[in-house]
């Protein structure tokens, strides 16, 4: 339809590192019915600021459960969380060593170089 | 010095990964397991919610031959016989181990519970439930390689490169993702075993972390590769309504468990008319399904997201609930309820036939340097059998350590530190990218995976397949010299994405070149403008890096002596 307004989603998103200030930068995301919060940061990753660091593996699939963050303020797999039109808070999980971004330091201490 | 060495070097650590490690350390050897993402959570077996083809016989009577023979028709006269012997020998022992081990793979009456799935004879496939069988299996292995002390682990560490010297391996160069710098490895054998390339397509199964690197560092060490026209496309991959936390290819036990009907977006049943027989028993081969549901799409008759639609509706649902409990919660939380709705489904890239050319001990030509699971390629010939990935992944993964060790109590050549400043000044100028007026790696990634999911798909012609060539070797001469990378150093995604891309562009070309040199129709290399088996094509294609170019060559099939082939 020619009018079909799209709808999008805007995503509110912790960024630095540990030693730094810390920020927020705000990203609009095209919204789909069903899409999830991960898939709106890869999105921002492809075509907007590849910069972003974000951690995950399968995706989709819930199997490798590494792409934990903080969801308006919720700890979720950014996998499963749907997205909602409208403001999503994204935070890096607060009880991990901050990395950069929403990538925090989950990795078992003897998988470290 | 190198920063780090070992007797035998794991590159990749999935299932073939995890297995390699554990048999090089039970063989005496000390092993570092390096993935550029998580130990035991990235790759493809953690993914596979799925089965395992092995013939145990404990649900019906089965044979290691019938196993091969089926094997073998599915690969549409392609296969690497002795590899797919290999193959269905060593299965059943794989998976009584992993029991062993602490599999819980479901079990009826006693014994291991065997299903049917499509191309097998016999019900031949254990599983773990509910569609647990990937994780199962990854939470394994990772327990057993964390028990072994010999085996170092080492978590986002990205293998870039593969250090030879007189056609013997050497050692390796990684990039460390926590701090962005460039490491030595010092090896007397390495295993590949990073998985295949379905992230080079835009419709994929894939975790993120397939993009086909294991094919790429064969070619650039000196190995050769096989098969890499034969991509497999699944054919049910799920396409619509958007469902997250479940793998996409989560419908094929659906259809092997309870029947399930394909239907065309008239909601009419069409396998049958496209050489195959269906009618809610499953059994179309994978090449056949995908091969019909775009040619559906292709005449109008395809459903709104392009695919078929998968209905249970005939099905009651106390028998979806026995079938697959927890599960249909999970689709109720996407909003799919079966008794009511059918999904849409369509092919998706899942597999990759080809790979690295290996022997019967995981062997590539270059001393030293080892390939194991699906970076491996001959086994699956034109076409795998489902089920065959795990047990291919578990087998050859055991073999190659094994091998590995054995090969690394061997005095190798020594560490040559020129090799390995050599091989840094090549990559640090690329890392740190002087020129920084390009597209971003991961845009190009985009790209290319639109580009070979368009052109390189599961129909090809020879016009699309060279305008294809054509970009990915100006992506390779142009675009990826001159690449945007931010600057930061802690985890920086940019770096990651431009060493994988550079890795991706030379697998994708190795994939175009042999699917324009095959001018016939097999399996699940399917051209449109050679749409038939032609008889004069009962050939391998091989390929290698001479000189800056890929060249590809034919070869005749490894055979087995059929009186050896019929002891099992």
């Amino acid at each position: 339809m020619a009018n079909e307004v799209k709808k999008t989603a805007h995503l509110r998103i912790r960024r630095g590192l540990p030693d730094g200030e810390g920020h927020y930068d705000e990203f609009e995301v095209p919204f789909e019915d069903g899409m999830s919060v991960l898939d709106a940061l890869r999105w921002i990753r492809t075509y907007v600021d590849s910069s972003l660091a974000i951690r995950y593996s399968c995706i989709n699939a819930n199997a490798c459960k590494t792409c934990m963050a903080l969801v308006n303020r919720e700890v979720e797999y950014t996998c499963m969380a749907r997205l909602t039109p409208g403001v999503v808070t994204v935070e890096p999980l607060p009880k991990r060593p901050l990395i950069r971004d929403l990538v925090t330091d989950i990795v078992p201490e003897d998988e470290k170089l | 010095m190198p920063d780090l060495s070992t007797d035998v070097l794991v590159i990749g650590a999935g299932g073939a990964g995890m297995y390699a490690a554990i048999a090089a350390a039970q063989r005496g050897s000390s092993v570092i397991l390096v993935d550029k993402g998580q130990v035991g959570r990235g790759g493809a077996t953690i993914m596979a919610q799925m089965t395992v083809a092995v013939a145990l016989g404990q649900q019906e009577p089965d044979s290691v031959t019938l196993h091969l023979e089926d094997t073998l028709r599915a690969g549409r006269g392609l296969c690497n016989e002795e590899l797919a012997a290999l193959l269905c020998e060593d299965g059943p022992q794989r998976i009584l181990e992993m029991e062993h081990w602490g599999t819980r793979w479901a079990r009826e009456n006693g014994h291991i519970k065997q299903e049917m799935a499509p191309g097998h004879s016999v019900k031949r496939c254990c599983y773990v439930d509910f569609l647990n069988t990937g994780p199962a299996v990854a939470a394994t292995l990772r327990r057993k390689v964390s028990e072994i002390p010999a085996i170092r682990r080492i978590s986002n560490l990205a293998v870039v490169d593969i250090l030879t010297h007189d056609g013997q391996a050497i050692g390796a160069v990684a990039l460390n993702l926590a701090d962005g710098d460039l490491i030595t490895i010092q090896a007397s054998a390495l295993i590949l075993a990073a998985g295949g390339l379905t992230k080079l397509y835009e419709r994929n199964s894939a975790s993120a972390n397939m993009g086909g690197e294991a094919y790429a560092l064969a070619l650039w060490a000196g190995a050769e590769l096989i098969d890499m026209e034969f991509v497999q496309f699944f054919p049910i991959g799920h396409l619509a309504p958007r469902l997250v936390g479940m793998d996409p290819i989560m419908w094929d036990p659906f259809r092997y468990k309870l029947g399930g009907k394909l239907l065309n977006g008239q909601f009419q049943e069409f396998i049958d008319r496209y050489g195959s027989t269906d009618f809610g028993q499953y059994n179309a081969t994978r090449d056949i399904a995908a091969y019909a549901i775009l040619k559906e799409v292709e005449a109008g008759r395809g459903t709104p997201h392009g695919g078929a639609y998968l209905d249970f509706r005939h099905i009651a649902e106390s028998e979806l609930r026995s079938a697959f409990g927890p599960v249909i919660d999970r689709l109720a939380a996407n909003g799919i309820d079966l008794t009511k709705t059918a999904v849409e489904v369509g092919p998706i890239a899942h597999y990759h036939m080809g790979g690295v050319r290996v022997d019967v001990n995981m062997r590539t030509r270059i001393e030293g340097l080892y390939a194991a699971g699906e970076a491996v390629g001959g086994a699956n010939g034109a076409n795998r059998l489902s089920g065959n990935a795990i047990t291919e992944a578990f087998v050859f993964g055991a073999r190659a350590g094994s091998a590995a060790a054995e090969a690394a109590k061997r005095e190798f050549g020594r560490w040559e530190e020129s090799l390995a400043n050599e091989s840094r000044q090549r990559l640090e100028p690329f890392r740190d990218n002087l020129q920084r007026d390009g597209a971003t790696p991961i845009t190009l990634q985009a790209e290319l995976q639109k580009l070979m999911w368009e052109q390189v798909g599961p129909f090809r012609t020879g016009e699309k397949l060279a305008e294809a060539l054509a970009r990915i070797e100006r992506m390779r001469k142009e675009d990826l010299q001159r690449l945007s990378i931010g600057g930061a150093r802690e985890f920086n995604l940019d770096l990651h994405d431009a060493f994988e891309l550079r890795a991706m562009l030379t697998t994708a070309e190795a994939v175009v070149r042999s699917a324009l040199a095959r001018t016939e129709s097999r399996g699940a290399h399917q051209r449109e403008d050679f749409p038939n088996t032609d008889a004069r094509c009962l050939k391998n294609q091989v390929v290698e890096l001479k000189e800056g170019e890929l060249l590809t060559r034919w070869i005749a099939p490894v055979r087995l002596n059929r009186s050896e082939a019929s002891r099992g």
